[in-house]
């Protein structure tokens, strides 16, 4: 079980928490602007690299926040949490 | 002359306390404080087992957790059946059954040898090799056949009776191993004022320094020192001996297995058997010490070889002579000692073999100052006897010595397992020719062997400055090393438990397998329950030897958890039975009713009356409904109260439709879509202001459509003032339905006219004395209402309905219903590939963007031919579809699509069918056939909505005024009663006032203001104002907690004096307060909790939602020994229950204080 550092609430372990996938996807303004094949890429096209992920968590049984983890995929070892807005290094 | 073994004076046991023991049904004496592997030594036994593969007979190895071949079942009763444990780790009691394993009919005349003169056929690869044709006797003949030779002991047949418990713990430091290194880390640790735990898998901390009454530290003998040791240690050390850490998990997370009754001739039922142990530690010291080599000769493996180590383990602390007359073969000087020892306790030592080509120091001097005969030089090349050892023959290939027990030192390996779990960096230490951990370990595990040194560093690894001790008695010796670069013996066993010797391992490198893992896994060696401890390493130097490698370039197999085996059912703790997963019940129940699981909750399907059937039943409801009225119990809907200025904007881009169009008082049915464009959930939505919304989910979407609006309103739309609260449980439905749904109604709602209630429409009013929210809805097709009511009072208004013919019907009669009306449950009639559209749902859908929209108008999500939902109806009135059969054309071509419900209709007195095919609404009046295994069923493909399509029985009707009536009274709820316990005192509290706030900060002020509580704003802590309190949930959201006749918290009120937007929910019945008081309150709660629950990790005051167990709480700490835990009305059961499964243990019963 990791040891999720939530930006509110502090570490806790994962069980409260639910993964969110990859941070920094933002919904387009005008959906209806994009194109078909753009649009498919909003939906489905995912990084999925091999050491630093920044994703998305939210301390789901906890403080309800969503936020946004550095992970690394290979060590399962977190680098920072971050509330949403702030600069992710 | 029973224990013929035994020395005359010495050893830990407690030889006043004989102990009658059963081995194979013959009954043995040892005594209290014995392994059973000791006292079968003491008795002279040391046949114990027979080998995996080949049956050879085999004896006690060693004397501690590395042991490969001493494993036996303990039988103690049905279901109480535990095989595979190691003799060398069993603690004797008062009528202890043992049984040796794999052999028939006996353990001295095993048939199963013949597959001993078979060996050549069984090396290794085998099974790839040997058993390749024909392919179907792979499982027939073969495969049953190699497991019933091979094999260890059988799984008990029948449920294990005995209690399980987990339990999560937090410190600074975590040291493994109880030896010289980690007590000294624990002297060390505890100086500090840290938080530690000491585990230890023996039942007497001391480890190696129990075997070493000759030796002394700060003048004590040893075994003394060790208890002056722990009682010098602070009160923040805990003790856990008979515990195993297994398993070393992400985030210094490591799983400890203790042991609590296996060591009790009769355990105390309210003990757990075993305790699962999470620990979060900050920081862990591995003095997890060392594990003795095998040397590797040809018969290496019979009983009575033995390790040297393990022999002077079985003088010292057990008093058991482990043979009359002993050969000893070392590499190394530390098996010098066990000659020394052994001579002075009168064995005969026959004669120590030392493959070095000369031996000296201090140990070596002492050995050969007794006249113990030494040769170096030279090792042992074959060894005799069949049940047991009786002679060596020396590798010069003349001499032999006669012996009943060979010794044998091949050096020593650090235990390095939990390290490697943690992916820590193993380094090879080419002085000592083995893997060490590069940081976190002390003692023999970091390769230290001198006692002073391991305890000197133990104190430093602790946290204090490194601590001098002043140790004597102990010879100086030279560190011990791998052998590496000389070929093999032909055939010697290096992996004792799975039957591996070098001819396998030779096999696997002329094969031309390189990597250690390959070899591994082909000829399985280190793969056996004991993970190679005894084994990887000369696995590893012959793999080296025989490929002219390095040691170091053939590399360490990765060891993986657990370290020990571990029993399923500490894996599985308590949750087993009713409470392997929360069972939640909605407040009204039913003597009689028929339940079924939905999500999470069990729901009624039907309400049989006499002895009738469910499908009698489920037609007579259905019936009831059509024709008069009939009530269901919808409770377990989900319900989400959506606040703020922006919320109709904020529903119209998450559901399909447009709500800022949506009236007062009016409600609208709400698809809700992925951005995918699928239907996730759908629902209605009733704007009870302006600025408020009551939306309804289904049961089994209600925390997907939480947790997926929160997702949008906190990440793509932050902008919107809009707040969300669950209102699940905080309203009971009563579902009444059917054309005299009205009337009856009429006469206990005195302030809602039913009639001109419109349908779709909702109102807030009284049933009775009871506040209710009303919503004119239906499922059915029929004229009906929802009643939201507080669930306290739900069961009284049912019974009251039921008294005035209003018939009770379930699940089952609601999806028939429903079905008959063309309405889908999402998730049966969808399965996240149908978009409104295919579900005939494109009328939900408004103007303007919402989630899912764009991801509509893509090309595949337009085609003409995707599958839409229609009615089905077979040629066969008679016939019910299965749900789930294909659809096809004529003949036999490509199915078109599937039946995603089907029914018989009481209504229309016949079968019928809704489904999914594709191009489905251009095919309404097709004849289309259901190919099944007695034959193809016709069906022709109609409109999905049979009953009513143009909707006349929905319409309001004016009723006739009647007389009101009064409802039931009000039965009290009945709190669990506790079982008294002074330490944890458990108690259900009583309904108090609870107000769910949602703010932005100007907002929270005028909040704090307008309640008398401040919002405190430092996260997961807890204001006090008078009576009441204000808790912090999350950064917008906060708890307010008030006695029941708080008149002046009224929601609507609070907010109307704030002035500026915010969401006050009256959340006051949607949870239960269950307060946890007494010394091992905290102690309880982490049996079932995660937190840190430590008064400096969380102090007074502090609030938070958590888990316990599988249950969602908020958790509060209103004093020290004081928590309250606010739990869902519906999971008060099982976290009741929960919680009892810990205070079974507890026995200190409150005596009556009068």
């Amino acid at each position: 079980m990791l040891r999720i550092p939530c930006p509110w609430c502090g570490p806790r372990p994962e069980n409260e928490f639910r993964y969110g996938g990859q941070a920094g996807l933002i919904r387009p303004a005008n959906p209806a602007a994009v194109s078909d094949a753009g649009w498919g890429g909003y939906l489905y096209l995912r990084a999925n690299p091999r050491g630093r992920h920044v994703e998305r968590w939210r301390h789901l049984h906890g403080c309800g926040r969503f936020f946004t983890c550095v992970r690394d995929t290979v060590t399962d070892r977190i680098a920072s949490t971050h509330k949403p807005g702030e600069a992710v290094p | 002359m029973t224990q013929p073994f035994r020395t005359m004076a010495g050893g830990r046991v407690n030889r006043d306390r004989p102990v009658r023991f059963g081995f194979d049904g013959r009954s043995y004496e040892g005594y209290a404080g014995d392994t059973l592997a000791s006292a079968l030594l003491a008795n002279d036994v040391h046949l114990v087992g027979r080998s995996f593969k080949y049956h050879r007979p085999r004896g006690i190895l060693s004397a501690g957790p590395e042991e490969p071949n001493a494993l036996v079942t303990i039988d103690r009763g049905p279901g109480r059946v535990t095989p595979n444990l190691r003799a060398t780790g069993i603690e004797l009691y008062d009528g202890l059954m043992a049984r040796s394993q794999n052999r028939f009919p006996s353990l001295r005349f095993d048939l199963g040898a013949m597959a001993g003169l078979a060996s050549p056929l069984i090396s290794a690869g085998f099974y790839y090799k040997s058993f390749m044709w024909p392919a179907s006797f792979w499982r027939r003949v073969y495969e049953p056949l190699i497991r019933r030779a091979a094999g260890l002991g059988k799984a008990p047949e029948t449920a294990d009776p005995d209690r399980y418990l987990h339990r999560y713990a937090h410190c600074d430091v975590l040291i493994v191993g109880g030896g010289p290194a980690g007590l000294a880390a624990a002297l060390g640790a505890s100086a500090t004022g840290a938080r530690v735990i000491l585990c230890d898998e023996q039942a007497e901390l001391g480890g190696s320094l129990l075997d070493e009454p000759g030796v002394t530290i700060d003048g004590w003998p040893a075994p003394d020192w060790v208890r002056e040791a722990i009682a010098t240690l602070g009160g923040s050390v805990t003790l856990l001996p008979r515990t195993t850490a297994f398993g070393w998990y992400p985030g210094n997370m490591i799983g400890l297995l203790e042991r609590v009754t296996d060591h009790l001739p009769e355990p105390a039922g309210t003990l757990p058997r075993e305790r699962l142990w999470q620990v979060r530690a900050e920081r862990v010291v591995l003095a997890t010490g060392a594990i003795e080599r095998p040397l590797v000769f040809p018969g290496n493996d019979r009983p009575g070889v033995m390790l040297a180590g393990s022999a002077r383990t079985y003088l010292h602390r057990y008093g058991v002579k482990v043979g009359g007359r002993i050969a000893i073969a070392t590499d190394n000087d530390s098996a010098y000692r066990a000659a020394t020892d052994l001579h002075a306790a009168g064995i005969d030592i026959a004669g120590i073999v030392d493959s070095r080509t000369s031996a000296g120091g201090e140990a070596v001097e002492a050995a050969r100052s007794l006249g113990i005969s030494i040769r170096t030089g030279l090792t042992i090349a074959g060894t005799e006897g069949r049940m047991r050892v009786h002679s060596a023959k020396l590798s010069n290939g003349t001499d032999i010595i006669p012996c009943d027990t060979i010794l044998m030192s091949g050096g020593w390996t650090p235990t390095v397992h939990l390290f490697s779990q943690s992916r820590g960096q193993l380094v090879f230490d080419g002085e000592s020719g083995t893997y060490l951990p590069s940081e976190g370990a002390v003692g023999a595990c970091a390769g230290v062997f001198d006692l002073a040194a391991c305890l000197r560093d133990g104190t430093e690894a602790g946290g204090s400055e490194p601590r001098i001790f002043a140790v004597a008695g102990m010879p100086a010796m030279a560190p011990s090393r791998t052998p590496d670069g000389t070929r093999p013996h032909r055939s010697a066993f290096v992996d004792f438990q799975n039957d591996v010797t070098t001819k396998d391992l030779a096999i696997a490198a002329a094969e031309g397998f390189v990597s250690i893992e390959h070899v591994k896994r082909y000829t399985t060696a280190g793969m056996a329950t004991d993970q190679g401890k005894t084994s990887n390493l000369n696995a590893l130097a012959t793999v080296a030897a025989l490929t002219g490698q390095g040691m170091e370039s053939v590399g360490l197999t990765t060891f993986r958890p657990p370290y020990t085996p571990v029993t399923f059912g500490a894996f599985a703790g308590a949750a087993r039975g009713a409470l392997f997963a929360p069972v939640r019940l909605p407040p009204i129940a039913v003597a009689g009713a028929v339940l079924e699981d939905v999500g999470t909750w069990k729901r009624a399907r039907c309400y049989p009356v006499a002895n009738e059937t469910t499908e009698a039943a489920t037609l007579r409801e259905c019936l009831a409904v059509r024709n008069e009225a009939g009530m269901l119990d919808a409770s377990t809907l989900g319900k989400i109260e959506v606040a703020g200025p922006d919320a109709a904007a904020f529903l119209s881009l998450i559901y399909t439709g447009d709500f800022t169009t949506l009236a007062i008082g009016r409600c609208r049915y709400a698809v809700l879509a992925g951005e995918d464009g699928f239907i996730r959930d759908d629902g209605i939505v009733a704007r009870l202001a302006a600025d408020r919304f009551h939306v309804t989910t289904t049961t089994g979407g209600a925390a997907f459509v939480l947790h997926h609006m929160e997702d949008y309103l906190q990440t793509e739309f932050p902008g919107l003032r809009v707040w969300l609260t669950s209102i699940t449980e905080q309203w009971a439905v009563i579902a009444v339905q059917g054309p005299r749904s009205a009337d009856t109604l009429a006469r206990f709602i005195p302030d809602i006219d039913l009639g001109s209630m419109p349908h779709m429409s909702v109102r807030e009013g009284h049933i009775g004395d009871i506040k209710l929210r009303l919503f004119r809805v239906s499922f059915t097709g029929e004229a009906g209402f929802e009643l939201n009511v507080p669930p306290d009072q739900a069961q009284r208004i049912w019974d009251t309905l039921n008294q005035h013919d209003v018939t009770p019907y379930g699940t089952d009669a609601m999806h028939v219903l429903r079905a008959e009306k063309g309405y889908i449950i999402v998730g049966q009639d969808t399965d996240g590939t149908v978009t409104p559209d295919d579900a005939g749902l494109a009328w939900t859908i408004a103007g303007g963007d919402f989630v899912g929209r764009r991801s509509l108008s893509l090309p595949e999500m337009t085609r003409a031919d995707r599958k839409q939902l229609v009615g089905l109806l077979p040629t066969d009135p008679a016939m019910v579809l299965d749900e789930g059969a294909q659809i096809v054309g004529e003949g036999r071509g490509e199915s078109l699509g599937h039946v995603t419900s089907s029914y018989f209709s009481a209504t229309l007195g016949r079968g019928f069918a809704l489904g999914l095919i594709a191009g489905g609404r251009a095919r309404i009046g097709a004849t289309l056939s259901v190919p099944m295994p007695r034959g193809d069923i016709t069906v022709t493909v109609g409109d999905p909505v049979l009953v009513d399509k143009p909707s006349q029985r929905l319409k309001a009707r004016p009723i006739q005024p009647v007389a009101a009536e009064p409802l039931l009274p009000p039965q009290a709820w009945l709190a669990p009663t506790c079982r008294p316990a002074a330490s944890v005192r458990l108690t259900v509290l009583a309904p108090t006032t609870r107000l769910a706030i949602r703010a932005g900060g100007p907002a929270a002020t005028g909040i704090g203001l307008a309640s008398g509580v401040l919002l405190p704003t430092v996260p997961n802590r807890s204001v006090f104002a008078r009576d009441r309190a204000a808790l912090w949930l999350g950064p917008d959201e906060w708890l307010i907690v008030a006695p029941d006749d708080a008149a002046d918290l009224q929601a609507e009120a609070l907010k109307a004096a704030v002035g500026h937007p915010v969401s006050v929910v009256d959340v006051s019945h949607a949870t239960r307060t269950f307060e946890l008081a007494g010394s091992a309150a905290a102690w309880c709660l982490n049996a079932f909790c995660a937190l840190d629950l430590d008064q400096a990790a969380f102090p007074v005051g502090m609030c938070t939602r958590t888990l316990l167990a599988k249950a969602p709480v908020v958790l509060w700490r209103v004093a020290g020994d004081l928590f309250h835990l606010d739990v869902a009305r519906s999971y008060v059961p099982y976290v009741w229950d929960c919680l009892e499964q810990f205070r079974l243990e507890l026995t200190d019963v409150v005596v009556n204080e009068t």
